[in-house]
C-alpha cells in the first residue's frame, strides 16, 4: 500500500502515467459531450411544466456536480499536501481552482439564463443559489491566495487550509434545497430510491454527467502536467524529456 | 428528432435564446479551460529550453516520447 502510494505521489510516474491515459480522457469526454448533448437538445421531448427551457439542464446540473466534486478533490488534495507534505497533492490542488471556479462560473450562469423563463427571475438569494455563490468565492480566494505569496510553500498551506475550512460549504449546497424554502428545485436522480426524472429525460443526463467529470479529469491532468514541468525543472528527466543533454 | 423544422430548433418554441446563450457561453467556457494549459505548455516548454540553456546545456538526443 505505501509503495503504491509513494510511486504515485512521484511526479515523474505521474507525468508519464497521465500522458497514456489523456488521449482516452478526451475521446471519453468528447463522445459523451457530443452525443448527450445532440440527444438532449434535439431528441428529448420537451418538459410538460417548463417546456424546453428545461434542455439547460444537461449543462448545468453536470457543471454544478463537477463543480462541488472538484472542490471535494481540491480539499483532499490539500490535506494530504498539508499531512504528508506531498509535492503532487499540493500541485493538484492549485490545478483543481481554476477549473472548479470556470465550472461555478458555468452553473451559476447557466442556472440564472434557467431561472428567467421558468421563475421569472434571473437571480434570487436563496439557500442554494447564495451557497454556490459561496462555492465560487472559495474557488477564487484560492487562486488569489496562491498567487498572493512570494514563498510557494507557505502559499501552498495557506490554500491547504482555506480549501479545507471551505470545504463545510459542500454540505451545505447539497441539502440546501432539503432544508430551506428554496426556489430551486429539489434533485431529481436519486442514487438510493426511485428518480424523479423520467428516463427519456435521464439517460442524455448521465452522458453529459460522464462527460463533465471526464472533461475535468482530462483538464485537471493537463494544468498538474504542465505544473510539474516548471516545478520539476532541475531534474534530470525533465530536461532530457525538453530534448537537452549535457556537453560531451 | 422531436423538432419539425430547423426554425423550430433555433426557435424552441420561444425558449431558444435562453437555451442557445447557455449552450453557448458553456461550449465557450470549456474551449477556454482547454485552450489554457496547451497555450502554457508551448510556452513552458520555450522557457524551460532557455533556461538549459542558460546553464550550459546542449541540444541532446531528443526523449524517447513526450508523455
Amino acid at each position: 500500500m505505501w509503495g503504491w502510494f509513494h510511486k504515485w505521489s512521484s511526479p515523474r510516474w505521474f507525468y508519464q502515467l497521465s500522458g497514456r491515459l489523456l488521449p482516452w480522457l478526451a475521446m471519453l469526454a468528447a463522445l459523451t459531450l457530443v452525443v448527450g448533448v445532440a440527444w438532449g437538445l434535439l431528441f428529448v421531448p420537451p418538459d410538460y411544466k417548463q417546456g424546453n427551457s428545461f434542455r439547460i439542464i444537461y449543462i448545468h446540473v453536470p457543471a454544478a456536480a463537477v463543480a462541488m466534486a472538484g472542490y471535494m478533490v481540491m480539499a483532499i488534495a490539500g490535506a494530504i499536501s498539508l499531512i504528508w507534505r506531498i509535492k503532487l497533492a499540493d500541485m493538484v490542488m492549485k490545478c483543481c481552482a481554476p477549473i472548479g471556479a470556470a465550472l461555478t462560473f458555468l452553473a451559476l450562469v447557466t442556472g440564472a439564463i434557467w431561472g428567467k423563463p421558468t421563475w421569472g427571475t434571473w437571480w434570487v438569494w436563496d439557500a442554494r443559489i447564495t451557497s454556490v455563490l459561496v462555492l465560487f468565492f472559495l474557488y477564487v480566494g484560492v487562486l488569489a491566495l496562491y498567487e498572493s505569496f512570494e514563498n510557494k510553500e507557505a502559499a501552498g498551506r495557506a490554500c491547504a487550509i482555506l480549501a479545507l475550512v471551505g470545504a463545510v460549504n459542500i454540505p451545505v449546497i447539497y441539502w440546501s434545497v432539503e432544508w430551506w424554502y428554496s426556489l430551486h428545485q429539489p434533485a431529481s436522480i436519486s442514487f438510493t430510491g426511485e428518480s424523479s426524472i423520467h428516463p427519456t429525460m435521464l439517460r442524455p443526463l448521465l452522458l453529459t454527467i460522464t462527460g463533465f467529470y471526464s472533461f475535468f479529469a482530462m483538464c485537471l491532468l493537463l494544468y498538474v502536467r504542465n505544473e510539474i514541468l516548471s516545478r520539476e525543472r532541475n531534474t534530470r528527466w525533465v530536461r532530457e524529456l525538453m530534448g537537452m543533454a549535457a556537453k560531451a | 428528432m422531436y423538432f419539425e423544422t430547423i426554425q423550430d430548433v433555433w426557435a424552441m418554441a420561444g425558449h431558444g435564446p435562453y437555451v442557445w446563450s447557455a449552450y453557448v457561453i458553456t461550449v465557450l467556457t470549456l474551449a477556454g479551460l482547454l485552450w489554457a494549459p496547451m497555450r502554457n505548455q508551448s510556452s513552458l516548454k520555450r522557457d524551460l529550453r532557455a533556461h538549459y540553456r542558460r546553464q550550459g546545456f546542449v541540444n541532446g538526443p531528443a526523449a524517447e516520447s513526450e508523455d
